[in-house]
């Protein structure tokens, strides 16, 4: 579409690098700020990721409290009556799943659900529309689904690592933690001559435990970004058509709104598990 | 595609929109869900309470009113009990006034008809003596013959 326009890149492969570009903001060596050229660089910061991620939070946070400060009124309207469907689906989720008593986990998961899917919902906007609207203003990338940025996606699943290990530690100790990463799956022998095996199972097990629980981030994130990423990537293919990318484009984003949901559910679903997890006592 | 920053940038974002929903989001939202959820049972509660006491006030009502209809029923049988009373009363009353009537007229028919027989006795005396007078004008004295004349108009 863009190649079409003359406004943006000239070759496909142009247009696809320039879609799947952060804006992005660093320091360079001599201390000043700069745009787009921070390749490689662990302090930069994707503007439009931030931006487009804390503005969809945002949106979350002051419609549920809109909802939340009108609830007193005997008489619930439309978006409220929606608002309480999609809490009162998060809540039967929480209570499926997680038998202990936090008033963490359900408001948690219900963040995590919405924001996750407002955050998906950008990759329906056609990709061209707030990108040249951007470009129109001066600013020469925009990418509009955060959920499309490794960073995003990581920074969520490591903020529910962060918990997973804060309950773990919260509900078994750190001793029950640590017996938690050396004593499973293969149990160490106690007494006799087994104990001089017991160091390397031991060792064993704290692999294979560091390993799963590593895992827990790293496939939290990746499967998000995974799916997103792809969506969007297909998105920009069918972009490129021309006049035929409307009806493949509309079939796409009828798939996409699965994809869309799914994925915010999954992400919901599996940090609910995860901690559920972390709090039960074997 | 690199990590960078923005990492840490949202997992901060994402640290304070929890703990803002879960502060000023989640309990006002579920309690709210909670109340009217409570309020549903309430109601219907109430609900089906109320039926079964519409329930037993209809069962009440129909016997009340099964018991009116009886009631109206005897009412109705006396009333035309005491009716057919009133009308044979009324229907006796009736023969024993008019035997009263016909007696007391017949009594007055008798009276009449001897007053008019005494007048008209009279008068046919007076008319026979006026006659007498005139046939036999110079035999009979009236004031001489009036006690023949007198019995004469008696026995008339």
């Amino acid at each position: 579409m863009a190649s079409e326009g003359g406004h943006g890149p000239q070759t496909s492969g142009d247009y696809i690098a320039h879609h799947l570009q952060n804006l992005q903001v660093c320091k360079d060596e001599s201390g000043e700020w700069i745009w787009n050229h921070c390749a490689g660089n662990p302090m930069a910061i994707n503007v439009d990721s931030m931006f487009w991620s804390v503005f969809l939070g945002l949106v979350f946070i002051l419609m549920f409290r809109s909802v939340a400060k009108k609830t007193s009124s005997s008489e619930p309207g439309k978006l409220q009556a929606f608002v309480e469907i999609i809490v009162d689906f998060v809540d039967g989720s929480v209570k499926d799943t997680f038998h202990g008593t936090s008033r963490l986990i359900a408001p948690l998961a219900l963040t995590i659900f919405v924001w996750v899917f407002f955050m998906n919902l950008m990759d329906l906007v056609p990709v061209d529309w707030i990108p040249l609207a951007a470009s129109a203003t001066g600013i020469p990338y925009m990418k509009v689904v955060p959920t499309t940025d490794v960073n995003i996606t990581f920074g969520m699943s490591i903020a529910v690592f962060v918990l997973i290990i804060f309950y773990t530690i919260k509900n078994k100790g750190v001793l029950g933690f640590i017996a938690e990463l050396t004593l499973h799956p293969i149990a160490p022998p106690t007494k006799g001559l087994g104990l001089i095996a017991a160091p390397f199972i031991i060792a064993f097990n704290f692999i294979l435990e560091s390993v799963a629980l590593l895992a827990k981030p790293v496939s939290l994130s990746l499967r998000l970004f995974g799916n997103m990423f792809a969506g969007e990537l297909i998105f920009i293919l069918i972009a490129l058509l021309g006049i035929w990318q409307l009806p493949l484009h509309f079939g796409w984003a009828v798939f996409h709104v699965l994809i869309v949901t799914l994925q915010a559910f999954i992400f919901m679903m599996l940090t609910i598990v995860y901690l559920s997890l972390a709090s039960e006592t074997h | 595609m690199d990590i960078n920053l923005t990492l840490i940038g949202q997992s901060i974002a994402m640290l304070v929109f929890v703990w803002f929903c879960m502060k000023f989001i989640w309990p006002p939202i579920l309690n709210a869900i909670e109340e009217r959820q409570k309020q549903i049972a309430d109601g219907l509660a109430a609900a089906e309470q109320g039926q079964d006491k519409l329930v037993r006030a209809q069962a009440e009502a129909n016997e009340i009113v099964a018991d009116a209809r009886k009631q109206a029923t005897s009412i109705l049988d006396q009333a035309h009990g005491r009716a057919n009373e009133i009308v044979a009363e009324g229907k006796a009353g009736g023969v024993k006034e008019r035997d009263r009537q016909l007696t007391a007229a017949k009594a007055d028919i008798e009276q009449e008809s001897n007053k008019a027989r005494e007048e008209l006795r009279g008068e046919v005396s007076a008319i026979a003596i006026a006659s007498a007078e005139k046939i036999l004008q110079r035999e009979i004295d009236g004031a001489a013959h009036k006690d023949i004349l007198g019995k004469l108009a008696q026995e008339l």
